[in-house]
């Protein structure tokens, strides 16, 4: 069996490596801390991967938030065109330059204008970089692209040469020290920096599927340290770049006693006469037609109501239906949505792969700033990818809620003539608080029942009570007397 | 041949073989082509380590023919004359 993605990563031992944090979300978690300080991890990509962004957002956050001052030796970009580049990103590299704390340094070589006759080595390049080095005090190098030499000399075997003893001499110096490869068609990197860097390698990727691209990060190699080893998804975006997960299951989030409405004072009432907890997940399952959907709405506009904000994500309806459906069952959603506190988000399942889902929740939650949170129907997730993936992204997408405080609200289509408790287990456990919603048919009659299966942390009814859907919405029935329910 | 006066830098780290070859093959190379028309300086990137970047040097030595315009750079030891000829433009370049 392949490993479990969700498997908690936490129990790294005090023994391991000293590690420098890229201070990059996430990724300081799939590394267990950062890259190996004092040595060269290899960040290998195609055009385009994002590994240059990587290398400066380590660069950074070294100068700017653990007093690494870094310097940066550029083989493609000049100062000028680096900083516009990272500027989109919140960087300013000018201001740090000025400060001392990143140097860049543009490497160019020009072969056309350049003669090779007889012996050399690359000293110059080393009194250049130790030059840099020592003026700023650096404690972190970045090398991008340094495989460029191998465009620019043309005797290789000086190169190679010069370039293990130059891992050799930023070893010696004790430099924490990240490298950029192209990625290559028959080994690792283009020109074989594998064979030099063999500390950490970690392979970035930019794929565009189906018209929607995602980028992915792997660690291929972590010498002397644990690691995840899966392909994570990552973001570049304003707030930089973050590696998915977020977390890793690390249950360090804030466990609220606070209280939200589900929107129905009944419901309330079998919740410890309160509610969910505020930043839980709730599952709401049901077969087809028994007002899952209904459900998720009154929290969404119980929210509303309240000033929060609420994302409702929609994977089997357009917002224009949701809103007219949810309209014959008396609420209007539509005022929330024109107020800017409700925001509909709604995407087909095939449209893309589980990792960018994924991504654009991500996005969308970073961007929004939910306190509630609807997916409605989290099983059409499952028409993308199998149960355990399906799993793992309801995992890390509940972790990453959870730290944000916010609240989530699934519902589950479960289909007629699975076992009600069974065919959900696979999610349940995720999941603080499960409602389960059944219909049969009584005397020519459809009937509704409800009730919650399970909800940590409080004291919560055990009733199966009936309820039905009107016009004004879910109705939950006032409990029957035990006597008259025993005659049904 | 350019009949301008020739202003050229040679680049090394330290006093290596390879540097004290380069400036005695550099030296003959310049009394045979270019007697009376030349002048060199020699750049210690250990003494004056901030130089570098401005030529942009990585490899030493690294000769750099400054006049006449365009720059032009030799790295090596100089060893092949003919190549520096080249690389200098006192020589066409073959094939």
């Amino acid at each position: 069996m392949t490993e479990r993605p969700d498997e908690p990563t936490a129990a790294f031992s005090a023994t391991e490596l000293p590690k420098s944090p890229t201070g990059i979300a996430g990724l300081d978690e799939i590394t267990g801390g950062g890259l190996p300080t004092g040595r060269p991890t290899l960040v290998v990509g195609g055009p385009g991967s994002g590994k240059t962004l990587l290398g400066i957002t380590f660069l950074v956050n070294g100068a700017v938030h653990f007093n690494e001052p870094g310097v940066l030796m550029s083989f493609e970009e000049n100062a000028e065109e680096l900083a516009g580049d990272v500027a989109s990103l919140g960087f300013d590299l000018k201001a740090l330059a000025e400060q001392g704390k990143v140097l860049v340094d543009y490497v160019h070589v020009e072969r056309s204008e350049i003669e090779e006759t007889g012996e050399y080595d690359l000293e110059g390049l080393f009194v250049r970089l130790d030059h840099a080095v020592r003026s700023i005090g650096a404690k972190r190098v970045v090398l991008d692209t340094i495989e460029s030499l191998f465009g620019g000399l043309q005797n290789e075997s000086i190169l190679r040469a010069e370039l293990r003893r130059l891992l050799r001499w930023l070893r010696d110096r004790n430099l924490t020290v990240l490298i950029t490869g192209e990625r290559g068609q028959v080994t690792l990197t283009r020109h074989g920096l594998e064979e030099y860097v063999t500390d950490a390698v970690i392979l970035v990727d930019h794929r565009v599927e189906e018209q929607v691209s995602t980028r992915r990060i792997r660690i291929v190699k972590y010498r002397g340290s644990h690691h995840g080893t899966n392909e994570y998804p990552f973001l570049i975006d304003t707030a930089g770049l973050s590696v998915l997960p977020l977390t890793s299951l690390r249950l360090q989030h804030q466990a609220s006693s606070e209280r939200v409405t589900s929107g129905l004072p009944q419901l309330d009432e079998m919740l410890g006469g309160k509610g969910y907890f505020r930043g839980s997940s709730v599952l709401i399952s049901g077969t087809a037609g028994t007002g899952k959907t209904t459900l998720a709405a009154h929290f969404a506009d119980a929210a509303c109501r309240g000033g929060q904000r609420c994302l409702h994500l929609l994977f089997e309806e357009s917002p224009q239906q949701m809103i007219r459906n949810m309209r014959s069952a008396g609420m209007d959603l539509e005022p929330w949505v024109k107020s800017g506190l409700l925001l509909f988000h709604a995407d087909r399942p095939s449209r893309h792969g589980l990792e960018t889902h994924l991504v654009v929740m991500h996005r969308l939650v970073e961007q929004f700033k939910p306190d509630v949170v609807i997916v409605d129907p989290m099983t059409s997730l499952l028409t993308v990818g199998n149960q355990l993936d399906v799993r793992a992204m309801i995992t890390r997408l509940i972790d990453f809620l959870k730290l944000n405080g916010a609240t989530v609200l699934f519902t589950s289509l479960t289909h007629g003539g699975d076992d009600l408790e069974t065919t959900d287990a696979l999610v349940s456990s995720l999941m603080d608080t499960w409602i389960l919603l059944t219909a049969e048919a009584v005397e020519r009659r459809r009937q509704r029942w409800l009730y919650v299966l399970k909800s940590r942390g409080m004291s919560h009814s055990d009733e199966v009570r009936e309820f039905r859907l009107t016009n004004h919405g879910v109705d939950i029935l006032p409990s029957p007397p035990p006597a008259k329910r025993g005659a049904q | 041949m350019s009949g301008g006066a020739y202003n050229l830098r040679l680049y090394v780290a330290g006093q290596t073989p390879k540097s004290i070859r380069a400036f005695d093959n550099l030296r003959k190379i310049c009394d045979e082509h270019l007697a009376g028309r030349y002048n060199i300086e020699v750049v210690d990137l250990l003494d004056n380590p901030q130089l570098g970047r401005g030529d942009q040097i990585l490899a030493v030595p690294t000769l750099v023919r400054r006049l006449p315009a365009p720059i032009k750079k030799i790295i090596g030891d100089l060893s092949n004359t003919e190549r520096v000829l080249v690389g200098l433009d006192l020589q066409p370049r073959e094939s």
